[in-house]
């Protein structure tokens, strides 16, 4: 069954929150990830890779340049499924 | 000296493996002072390695293997010269990371980088002279130097281009993008993938393999396997000097250094 774009976002939601630490309540489709991870580009290459893994999928990471909110993260995994 | 503690890296002789530990924050950046204490290492191994079979490199730092070289303190520095004495103290240490590298390229026992993380650029370079690399399923490699107008310059082209196809190096080298460890082992430049955390207890098991087979075989067997490019290694240090005069490389470099954006290591 093909998973749908919020089923997506749902899933790096649950993901970020367990790896780093924050309620799962806290996290907004539409927040800057690096403010409410409070992280850095080597973190966030981190959470990419746990995101390919998670997924199965290869994401190129110039085509994270400029992405900064989850909802636009789950955007660019799910035209890679 | 089969025993040294300090303060980019550290090693030991133990059962027949020296193990080389890379341990300078924020990630094993590789300057001047990581470059000294590679060169100690590569002195004293020609004399460890008559008591070794294995070498084992690895990272204590969580955030991965090794970001590559030290670019603020080569910013800092080639800022400081005439752009003549710049290059010709960036010919030098290029020259000595190289003696370095070929002399564990080259070593009389077989190597194993252990990676996790962070394996980027001059990190990634001192993986390809290992004759084995077991990652990690967090590891991820790149050659980020284009996005800095730079080639890679402590051996990656001609090693990734003796180990692998053209089309894998001219991938991560033109598009400056990372592979992760998967991929890495889909290729074939990785030999081992294991779970996260995992990388060292690998490199481990399979060094206590390589200590059951005949020494001069094994030595004889790499020798014939692994050539060292040195004439593609030297036309690579002459282009990168050549590109190191460009406007491009300073501002790249500026750009890195001086960055507070959140994302320096995304391309």
């Amino acid at each position: 069954m093909m998973t749908t774009e919020e089923q997506t976002l749902n899933e790096i939601l649950t993901l970020a929150a367990q790896h780093f630490k924050v309620s799962r309540d806290k996290l907004r489709p539409d927040e800057d990830f690096f403010k409410t991870l409070n992280i850095d580009s080597l973190q966030a290459l981190d959470l990419l890779t746990r995101l390919e893994n998670h997924f199965h999928v290869e994401m190129p990471d110039y085509e994270l340049q400029g992405v900064t909110d989850f909802r636009t993260l789950a955007s660019r995994i799910q035209a890679r499924l | 000296m089969d025993q040294f503690r300090g303060k980019a890296l550290s090693w030991e002789v133990s059962a027949g493996v020296i193990e080389l530990a890379l341990h300078r924050e924020p990630c094993n950046e590789i300057g001047s002072l990581a470059l000294h204490e590679l060169e100690k290492f590569a002195d004293a191994l020609s004399g460890m390695a008559r008591q070794a079979h294995a070498l084992i490199v690895h990272s204590t730092l969580k955030a991965g293997f090794c970001a590559g070289a030290d670019l603020r303190e080569l910013y800092q520095r080639s800022h400081e010269m005439e752009k003549a004495q710049a290059v010709a103290g960036v010919r030098d240490f290029l020259e000595r990371i190289h003696r370095v590298l070929n002399t564990i390229d080259g070593a009389p026992l077989t190597t194993i980088a252990a990676v996790h993380g962070v394996t980027f650029g001059g990190g990634f370079e001192l993986a390809l002279v290992c004759d084995l690399i077991i990652a990690d399923k967090m590891a991820r490699f790149c050659f980020p130097e284009l996005r800095l107008g730079l080639i890679p310059g402590f051996g990656g082209i001609p090693r990734l281009k003796r180990d692998l196809g053209n089309g894998v190096v001219r991938d991560l080298l033109l598009t400056g993008r990372s592979f992760n460890a998967t991929r890495a082992h889909a290729v074939g430049l990785v030999s081992q993938l294991v779970a996260e955390g995992e990388a060292l207890r690998a490199a481990r098991a399979t060094a206590v393999q390589l200590g059951k087979f005949d020494r001069r075989t094994a030595i004889a067997a790499k020798k014939f396997i692994k050539p060292i490019p040195h004439h593609e290694l030297k036309q690579e240090i002459d282009l990168f000097c050549q590109l190191f005069v460009e406007p491009a490389v300073e501002a790249g470099l500026r750009k890195f250094v001086e960055s507070t954006e959140l994302q320096p290591y995304l391309p």
